[in-house]
C-alpha cells in the first residue's frame, strides 16, 4: 500500500473514531448504538495497519482487487445498519403507539374525574 | 348489568358523526357510545361529545387499526362483557346492532361480521346502497376467497368495519398481537387459528359520505401487499 493511501486511511480511520467517542461522552450517541460505528473505525484501522490481512480476505471472497473488497464490505455494512435502524424504528413506533394510546385513555379519565370532583377549584397547589 | 359498547374511530368527520351517534342512540337506546377521535384537525370531538358520546382524543394521527385498538382497550378496562365498531363516516346502518349481538349473547360465536355482500332485498328510502369501485370490489372478492379458503368457512366480506365481538375476543385484540395497520383478514384469520367462532350476518351498508376514504391513492397497493406479508406471517407463527 502507497504510504500517502495509508496516511489518508489512518486519518480517516483515527478521526472517525474519534468523533464517535466525542459523541457517546456528549451523549448525543447511545453507547447501545455506538459499538456498530467503532467497530467500522477498527476495522478501517486494523485493514490500513495490516494490508496482508486486506489481501487475504480479498483472495477468500474471489475479488479481484483489495478495493473492491472493501467496497463489498462497505456496503455490506451501510445494508445492515439501515435494517438495524428498521428494527429500531419498528420498536419505537410501536411504544409511541402504547404511549399515545395510554396517554389518550388517562386523559379520558382525569376529565372524568374532575367532572365528579365537588371542588373543581381547590386543587393542591391552591390549597 | 354491563351494556354493550359501541366503538366509533374517527377522523375528521365533523359532518356525519353526530347523526351516526344519534342513530346509534335510537336503534340501541341502552348502550355506551365511544369515540375515538384520531387527531382530527376538524370539530369531530365536540360534535361527539355534544351527540353524547364519550371521547377518547388521540394526540396525533395514528391511524385507524390503532384508534380501534384504543377503544378495545378501554372496553376491557371498563369491564365490557361485548362490544361493536362501526365507522364513523355513516356507511354503517345502525339497524343492525341487535342483528350482531344476538349471536354472541346466545353463546353461539365470540366474533360476529357484518357482511355487505349478504344483503338481499331493496335499501331503505333516502339511502344509496353501497356500491364499491371495480378494484376495490376485485381486491375484497380476492381476500374473501383467501380468507374462506384459509379457515374452511365461507367469508364473504372479510374487509367490513362492522363487527361484534365478546370479551374473550376484545383481550386477544388489545394484546400486542393486533395487526394495527388495517386490521381485517388477517385478523380474521388469526381469530380462527386461535380457536375463536366467527359468523358473518348480513348488514346493510351505505355509500359514505365522506369520499376521502383510507383506501385512496397509493394505499390500495400497500394494502394488498401488506396484506398477503401479514397472512404469509400469521399462518408461519402457528
Amino acid at each position: 500500500m502507497p504510504l500517502r493511501n495509508k496516511i489518508v486511511a489512518l486519518a480517516i480511520g483515527i478521526a472517525m473514531l474519534l468523533i464517535i467517542i466525542e459523541l457517546v461522552r456528549r451523549r448525543k450517541l447511545r453507547e447501545e448504538y455506538s459499538w456498530l460505528w467503532l467497530m467500522t473505525g477498527s476495522v478501517i484501522l486494523l485493514l490500513t495497519l495490516w494490508f496482508d490481512l486486506l489481501k487475504w480476505v480479498t483472495h477468500l471472497v474471489g475479488a479481484v482487487t483489495p478495493s473492491s473488497t472493501i467496497f463489498l464490505f462497505a456496503f455490506l455494512f451501510l445494508i445492515l445498519i439501515s435494517l438495524h435502524f428498521s428494527v429500531v424504528i419498528s420498536k419505537l413506533a410501536e411504544r409511541n403507539k402504547d404511549l399515545a394510546q395510554r396517554y389518550a385513555l388517562l386523559e379520558l379519565e382525569l376529565n372524568e374525574l374532575k367532572k365528579r370532583c365537588p371542588f373543581p377549584d381547590r386543587s393542591p397547589s391552591s390549597l | 348489568m354491563v351494556n354493550g359498547l359501541c366503538i366509533i374511530p374517527a377522523y375528521n368527520e365533523e359532518r356525519n358523526i353526530a347523526s351516526v351517534i344519534q342513530g346509534i342512540k335510537k336503534s340501541a337506546s341502552n348502550m355506551d357510545v365511544l369515540v375515538i377521535d384520531d387527531g382530527s384537525s376538524d370539530e369531530t370531538p365536540h360534535r361527539a361529545m355534544e351527540a353524547g358520546a364519550k371521547v377518547i382524543l388521540h394526540p396525533f394521527n395514528l391511524g385507524y387499526g390503532i384508534a380501534l385498538q384504543t377503544g378495545y382497550k378501554y372496553a376491557l378496562k371498563k369491564g365490557y362483557d361485548k362490544i361493536v365498531q362501526m365507522d364513523g363516516d355513516g356507511q354503517h346502518d345502525p339497524s343492525f346492532i341487535s342483528a350482531l349481538f344476538a349471536p354472541i349473547q346466545r353463546g353461539e360465536v365470540d366474533m360476529v361480521i357484518g357482511s355487505r355482500f349478504l344483503i338481499t332485498g331493496e335499501p331503505k328510502s333516502g339511502h344509496i346502497p353501497y356500491r364499491a369501485p371495480l378494484v376495490r370490489r376485485l381486491g375484497m372478492k380476492f381476500f374473501g376467497i383467501i380468507t374462506t379458503l384459509l379457515i374452511h368457512q365461507k367469508i364473504t366480506d372479510s374487509t367490513s368495519g362492522y363487527q361484534a365481538m365478546n370479551r374473550r375476543v376484545l383481550e386477544w385484540v388489545s394484546s400486542d398481537q393486533f395487526p394495527f395497520d388495517y386490521p381485517d383478514a388477517d385478523v380474521i384469520i388469526v381469530l380462527h387459528r386461535k380457536g375463536f367462532r366467527i359468523k358473518e350476518i348480513p348488514t346493510q351498508m351505505f355509500e359514505s359520505q365522506n369520499k376521502k376514504s383510507m383506501h385512496s391513492g397509493w394505499k390500495p397497493i400497500y394494502y394488498i401487499f401488506k396484506m398477503f406479508l401479514s397472512i404469509l406471517v400469521t399462518l408461519m407463527r402457528k
